[in-house]
């Protein structure tokens, strides 16, 4: 028997205890390999959580499963619990797709679909069964990526004719047309130049007044300069993927409780 | 070790502090004695000498900034780079302390003294000692060595209170000493100042070992 998502619970926020997201004692398997484990943080609403840590850690594997993203990856597996609104969303009777309707993500290579900008934003939320005025929503939706004084002119030309940071932001507002709750972004500027990543940091700082996000970034200033809250995974002798340290990115960064954390943040490896 | 490069900036900058630090105590130590020896030759080269001690304030506090510009520090890398450049703004106003009791030994180089010196040079004493050991603590980030250093200021407010009120008697006693008693007022003043600036030091140092801004000691002046 399926479960659906509570969505007054949603709206209202009335199980979130100021977390969107509880992610407790979370661990993930590829087949027998352990990838990730004991991972456990709160994702506070209208704040930015950035994931830290080398590669391989396991930092884009947790965030996959916010959204049940890991179920396309065959053989993978997860243990513990990640609560939405007070609703675990890891159950095998919670629908995946209603979740990545209010969880989206947005990904490190900008993926426009091929098809007009206007199409880029008005075909998902058809198909998500969004209904009403679609040159609204399109409008909004660009407006809220801060790519609409850049493209309103050219509704109708590809997306793929956009410049990389165009198309990002286009990703961006193809997410926000289904008018999700969490965003979740893998490494979304690490393709782009750097006065794009600028225009995602602002637009990322923008949108946190009304969504949650959690970010995977390698960039460390970046993720300084635009998360509250910042989480460092490391690797542990075994080689699986743990959470390290979890705190206010100002503490982070200025003064780390873990050694590993001020190793890792100050570069100091060997 | 990764970013050996870097690794080597933070050393030099630790460097550039200690530098400046012996420069500083030299000034202070020649003051004293040109005052008590009343050596124009030394007072003249104290006053000198500062000119180089506040140009290498800014060579630290540029190297400083550079280093934030091209390395991106954090944590605690981040916060001895700010302490380094409230130390040396600190070791500078010491200096010009120090310059200004050299003044004051070029002023009265040529008059009797009003009483042999021994409390002031004692304070000279201690409030170099105490800037010894801020520096050691600063290199070792030693933060209970810092804190361990600023209850010796309490000696040097002391013997200020003490010097002030035996002048104080001199100048009611007999007002041709008041100029003259003033001026060692003003050296004592000096080296007052110095043993509080070292306390900055400390704070600063406490600082970069532990995250934790703190008032470590209240200013009696």
């Amino acid at each position: 028997m399926s479960v659906t998502l509570d969505e007054r619970a949603i709206k209202s926020g009335v199980n979130d205890a100021g977390a969107v997201v509880s992610l407790h004692d979370l661990r993930v398997f590829y087949g027998n390999f352990l990838a990730v484990t004991g991972v456990t943080f709160d994702v506070p609403k209208h704040q930015i959580t950035a994931l830290i840590g080398p590669s391989g850690c396991g930092k884009s594997t947790v965030l996959r499963c916010i959204n049940r993203m890991n179920d396309l990856i065959p053989g993978a597996r997860v243990e513990g619990q990640i609560l939405y609104h007070g609703q675990d969303i890891c159950s095998d009777q919670v629908d995946p797709v209603e979740v990545r309707r209010h969880i989206g993500m947005v990904f490190q290579k900008p993926n426009p679909f091929p098809k007009s900008i206007y199409e880029n934003i008005a075909w998902g939320a058809k198909i998500n069964g969004i209904t009403g005025n679609m040159d609204e929503l399109v409008e909004r939706s660009l407006r809220q990526a801060a790519l609409w004084d850049e493209v309103k002119d050219k509704l109708q030309e590809s997306g793929l004719a956009l410049s990389g940071g165009q198309q990002q932001r286009l990703c961006i507002a193809r997410t926000l047309a289904i008018n999700p709750d969490v965003i979740l972004m893998d490494e979304p500027a690490s393709a782009l130049d750097p006065i794009s990543t600028l225009k995602i940091e602002d637009l990322m700082r923008e949108l946190e007044r009304q969504y949650t996000i959690v970010v995977v970034t390698h960039n460390l200033q970046q993720a300084a300069r635009v998360s509250d809250q910042t989480i460092f995974f490391s690797l542990d002798e075994h080689r699986h993927g743990v959470l390290v340290e979890a705190g206010r990115t100002r503490d982070m960064f200025t003064n780390p409780r873990d050694q590993r954390t001020e190793d890792y943040i100050t570069g100091r490896f060997g | 070790m990764t970013r050996e490069h870097y690794g080597q900036e933070l050393n030099d900058l630790r460097s550039s502090v200690v530098a400046m630090a012996s420069m500083v105590d030299k000034a202070v130590n020649n003051a004293v004695v040109a005052l008590v020896q009343r050596d124009v030759a030394i007072a003249q080269q104290v006053v000198a000498d500062d000119r180089a001690i506040n140009e290498h304030r800014w060579r630290t506090e540029e190297q400083a900034l550079l280093v934030i510009a091209t390395q991106a520090p954090m944590a605690k890398d981040l916060r001895m780079i700010a302490a380094v450049i409230h130390i040396v703004t600190d070791l500078e106003r010491m200096a010009d302390h120090a310059a200004g009791i050299a003044k004051i030994a070029l002023q009265t180089a040529d008059q009797s003294p009003l009483k042999p010196l021994v409390d002031i040079p004692r304070m000279s004493e201690i409030a170099r000692s105490m800037l010894h050991d801020a520096i050691t603590a600063f290199i070792e980030d030693d933060e209970a060595s810092a804190r361990a250093i600023v209850s010796r200021d309490d000696m040097v407010d002391a013997l200020y209170e003490q010097i002030y009120r035996e002048l104080l008697t001199f100048m009611l006693a007999d007002p041709t000493t008041i100029d003259q008693a003033t001026h060692l007022l003003w050296v004592a003043h000096n080296l007052e100042r110095i043993a509080d600036r070292v306390t900055n030091i400390c704070e600063r140092v406490v600082f970069a070992a532990t995250g934790q801004l703190e008032e470590l000691a209240v200013s009696t002046y």
